[in-house]
């Protein structure tokens, strides 16, 4: 009796407790969208996503540069810590003897749990110097994919280094046996086997990236311009409206928009994160 | 070279000789003092009690404990004349002579022709249609060209239990190896499947030299040209206790323990 009492039980809790998150969740939805309403119906959807200024001073108030400064910086940064980090998964889950591995892995899950402030900090610090050699000012896409790029990497790696380590070792044995070389092995059978989780990781890491803020606005520079893909220019994200600061909140207007764009942000978050939901 | 098999055909399979040989696992003897000479182009069982050896045994012959660490080997084994632990001797290339077919089917996840061609390919041949005649020949030579010529594009994880083992075959048969080694190939498979692969493995030993690694008495007895009995020794060494034509092993063994053996008194 006892026993089904407790099947019961747990299944109560855990129904619960899945249950409370969906509704919290459906809460901040509710709110921002509601919040971010009265923005929608005085501009149109269309002037303000695909509108390219943003001055509130003169009602203008257009969010596609900071679109598309998001999407620059997060494209960017993907196409630098994707190969990086699968490379380092498969350092770290075929190559790397054990003694190397128990001190490379806690140190990639350690840059998990370093606060972005800090990341931003040692971009402002050393990489906007650094890149403003090359040209510019050094608030520019590249700095902040850099920075981003650190961000997503552990994301990537633990993850994608799980589904290798995850792939049967018969497959391995299988390929050897035919003669082909660890590298062959892995190129050939690993990787395709693993590549559902390592698509899973990337998915993750590019949630990471399309949500970063505080480093962003600390190496992106702090202006509303159109950024020119090239790092001499100065760009500028959505997050910087969608997630506090000094911009937001002047005027009851803006602070509309400053709703709706955080709407936006929710939406590509959520839509981001259900492909790995079953 | 030309090598003449059991009946005094010519034979293009591999021959074996193994010399004084101990294998170790750190300092855990597994093997002691094992001589044997394996004729090209004919089938021989390897049976003996569970533990005894027989998987480490067949794993020397193309060198995947080389992958365990720790491992250690004294001794030698010469393919076709040549110690296969020598250090001139290219690892690649001899798993490419000696195959391997696994306990338990492997096929790869990816498709039925991917996981022919892929041994090939990293042999490097790369035309199209030079694959596309060795999928087509390795999977005629396994039994499976019939059952799947429709759908060599789909997974190979698709197929039944006895397809993916025989697909393991033609896998193994597609960078033309001299000598195949089976581990046990049938024990996950139903009777009807086992069927399938013994008169596989009889047609293929006009061609190739096979070693198996059976469980299954009957197997051995159906299949094989000559059997050796592997057992452990006291200290759980494995060793060679006898070795000869399977007829003679089967119905007049000279040694006391191959006889309870084969007759079911213990193992
Ligand atoms: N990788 C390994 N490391 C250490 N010992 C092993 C390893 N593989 C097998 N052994 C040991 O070697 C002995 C022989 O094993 P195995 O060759 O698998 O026997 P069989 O195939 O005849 O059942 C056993 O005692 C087993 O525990
Ligand atoms: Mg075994």
């Amino acid at each position: 009796m006892t026993r089904y009492f407790t099947d019961k039980l747990a299944k109560y809790i855990v129904f619960i407790s899945g249950f409370t998150s969906f509704i919290i969740l459906l809460l901040i939805a509710l709110f921002i969208f509601r919040e971010g309403l009265p923005a929608f119906s005085e501009i149109g959807v269309f002037d303000f996503i695909f509108g390219g200024v943003w001055r509130p001073g003169i009602d203008q108030y257009g969010i596609l540069a900071m679109i598309v400064g998001s999407i620059a910086v997060t494209i960017v940064s993907m196409i630098m810590a994707v190969p990086l980090g699968i490379a380092c998964a498969i350092l770290l889950a075929e190559v790397a003897p054990s003694k190397i591995r128990s001190i490379l892995r806690p140190a990639v899950e350690l840059l998990v749990g370093i606060p972005s402030v800090v990341y931003g900090l040692v971009g402002l610090v050393l990489l906007v110097p650094l890149i403003s050699n090359i040209g510019g000012s050094g608030f520019s896409i590249l700095t902040a994919s850099i920075v981003l790029m650190v961000m997503v990497l552990p994301t990537i790696i633990s993850i994608s280094e799980d589904s290798i380590r995850a792939v049967p070792s018969s497959y391995r044995e299988g390929a050897l046996a035919l003669g082909a070389t660890k590298w062959q092995t892995i190129k050939g059978v690993v990787l395709p086997a693993a590549k559902s989780g390592i698509g899973a990781g990337i998915v993750l890491g590019m949630g990471r990236a399309i949500g970063e803020t505080m480093a962003m606005i600390m190496v992106i520079g702090n202006s509303i311009a159109f950024p020119r893909f090239t790092f001499r220019c100065r760009a500028y994200t959505d997050r910087q409206h969608s997630t506090g600061n000094k911009l937001c909140y002047r005027h009851p207007r803006e602070r509309a928009l400053c709703y709706r764009c955080r709407a936006l942000y929710f939406y590509i978050t959520v839509k981001q994160r259900s492909y790995y939901l079953p | 070279m030309t090598i003449y098999n059991f009946n005094g055909q010519t034979c293009r399979g591999g021959k074996i000789k193994v010399n004084n040989l101990n294998f170790y696992y750190g300092s855990f003897q597994a093997l002691r003092n094992i001589n044997l000479d394996i004729p090209g182009c004919a089938i021989t069982a390897i049976i003996g009690p569970s533990g005894c050896g027989k998987s480490s045994f067949l794993r020397l012959l193309n060198r995947m404990n080389d992958l365990i660490y720790g491992s250690r080997i004294e001794g030698t084994i010469e393919l076709d004349g040549k110690n296969i632990f020598d250090k001139t001797v290219d690892v690649v290339d001899l798993r490419k002579n000696v195959g391997m077919v696994f306990q338990k089917p492997n096929p790869f996840p990816i498709s039925i022709f991917d996981n022919i061609a892929f041994g090939p390919k990293q042999h490097g041949k790369k035309n199209k249609m030079e694959l596309e005649e060795i999928v087509e020949n390795s999977l005629k030579q396994a039994a499976l060209w019939d059952e799947v010529k429709d759908k060599l594009g789909q997974s190979a994880l698709a197929l039944s239990g006895g397809q993916q083992q025989r697909l393991c075959i033609a896998r193994v048969l597609s960078v033309e190896p001299e000598v195949i080694l089976m581990d046990e190939p049938c024990s996950a498979l139903d009777p009807m499947a086992t069927l399938k692969i013994e008169d596989l493995m009889r047609t293929l030993a006009k061609n190739y030299t096979i070693i198996i690694v059976t469980h299954n008495m009957q197997q051995a007895a159906r299949v094989s040209d000559t059997t050796a009995f592997f057992m452990m020794e006291p200290d759980r060494a494995g060793s060679l206790v006898e070795y000869g034509s399977t007829s003679e092993i089967f119905t007049n063994p000279k040694d006391k323990r191959t006889e309870d053996y084969i007759t079911g008194r213990f193992g």
